[in-house]
């Protein structure tokens, strides 16, 4: 997959939001390396999902302190997002973003206007979802779970997910392929209806 | 996590960030939200001594409305760099600018139930 076409090709009129949107949304896809984000958003996602960068040249001198002050190394975090209009005026974001600590001024960036965030998790690897979880809390976000799960029969039970986890009661827990558009709908759908329940 | 790979020291890449920025800061999320959209206002002039980014930042504005993070996408610019020229040049008067979300991180429930209705019609 090409994600950095030629300005030539990217004269394509496709590519542009329709004239008459005049609302962006945007929700956060996050979770752990290798979790599926990607795929999560290339299922939803009216244009080729885009890949860009984001350099960070401070983020360890605030939250990695074992690197300490002096570290000015120069990191690049991938940055993959997706485009669906929702209707005539809004077009939806949906932005796919690492979970490490590090990269806290990307978070900062992301969360910004967010309406919510989507973690996926794998059941397999749960552990790993906790350092997302700080992230997102520490963001003020209002999140939902998608256990994305490529094998039914390994995956664990909601209630255990949620102990594993130490969710709040209310925090959806849905499971999602993320492969499958509808079912990666039905996943996002979970999340804004708990937004909606949050907001009220 | 640290990765091979994902420790950039200073590169040729870098450098090249630096050379189209001209040594300049990067703007915060401030300026210009990942998800702003933003399109070439009409009738405006190439500025003089416009570089190869803000050229191809122009012809792609041009044609519609697309964010920002996707005009940087589409260019291969990283992120912050694109900004800051989008942020030139909406300071200039060459862009206009939509779907600017609030500063303040409070959820409009119009908003959500919209995203909700667009949703639900995928899975039909």
């Amino acid at each position: 997959m090409d994600s950095n076409p030629s300005s030539a090709e990217t004269a394509q009129k496709s590519i542009y939001v329709s004239s008459a949107v005049t609302n962006a949304a945007k929700i956060l896809v996050v979770g752990h390396f290798a979790v599926g984000k990607t795929t999560f958003i290339g299922s939803l996602s009216e244009i080729t999902p885009l890949r860009t960068e984001e350099k960070m040249t401070q983020a360890s001198v605030h939250v990695d302190d074992l690197r300490g002050v002096a570290d000015k190394t120069t990191t690049t975090v991938a940055l993959d997002f997706g485009r669906l209009t929702l209707s005539d005026d809004l077009v939806l974001y949906l932005f796919g973003t690492p979970g490490q600590q590090r990269f806290m001024q990307l978070w900062e960036d992301m969360a910004r206007g967010a309406l919510g965030a989507l973690l996926l998790v794998d059941p397999a690897r749960l552990e790993e979802t906790f350092p997302v979880i700080d992230l997102i809390e520490r963001y003020g976000l209002e999140y939902a779970i998608a256990v994305n799960c490529f094998d039914p029969a390994a995956t664990y039970s909601e209630a255990e997910v949620r102990e594993a986890l130490d969710l709040l009661p209310d925090t959806p827990v849905v499971y999602c392929d993320a492969r499958d558009q509808q079912s990666s709908a039905r996943a996002l759908i979970a999340l804004v209806r708990h937004l909606l329940e949050r907001a009220a | 996590m640290t990765t091979p790979g994902e420790e950039a020291p200073v590169t040729s890449d870098f450098v090249r960030s630096y050379v189209i920025t001209g040594g300049r800061s990067l703007p915060s999320s401030d300026e210009l939200a990942l998800h702003t959209l933003v399109t070439l206002a009409p009738e405006r002039t190439l500025p003089l001594g416009a570089g190869p980014e803000v050229r191809a930042i122009w012809e792609l504005c041009a044609g519609g409305y697309l964010s920002v993070a996707e005009v940087a996408g589409h260019l291969g610019l990283p992120v912050g760099v694109a900004r800051l020229l989008l942020t030139d040049l909406s300071e200039q008067g060459h862009l206009l600018r939509r779907a600017e979300p609030p500063r303040a991180q409070n959820v409009d429930r119009a908003t959500l139930e919209k995203v909700l209705h667009g949703l639900q019609s995928l899975i039909g």
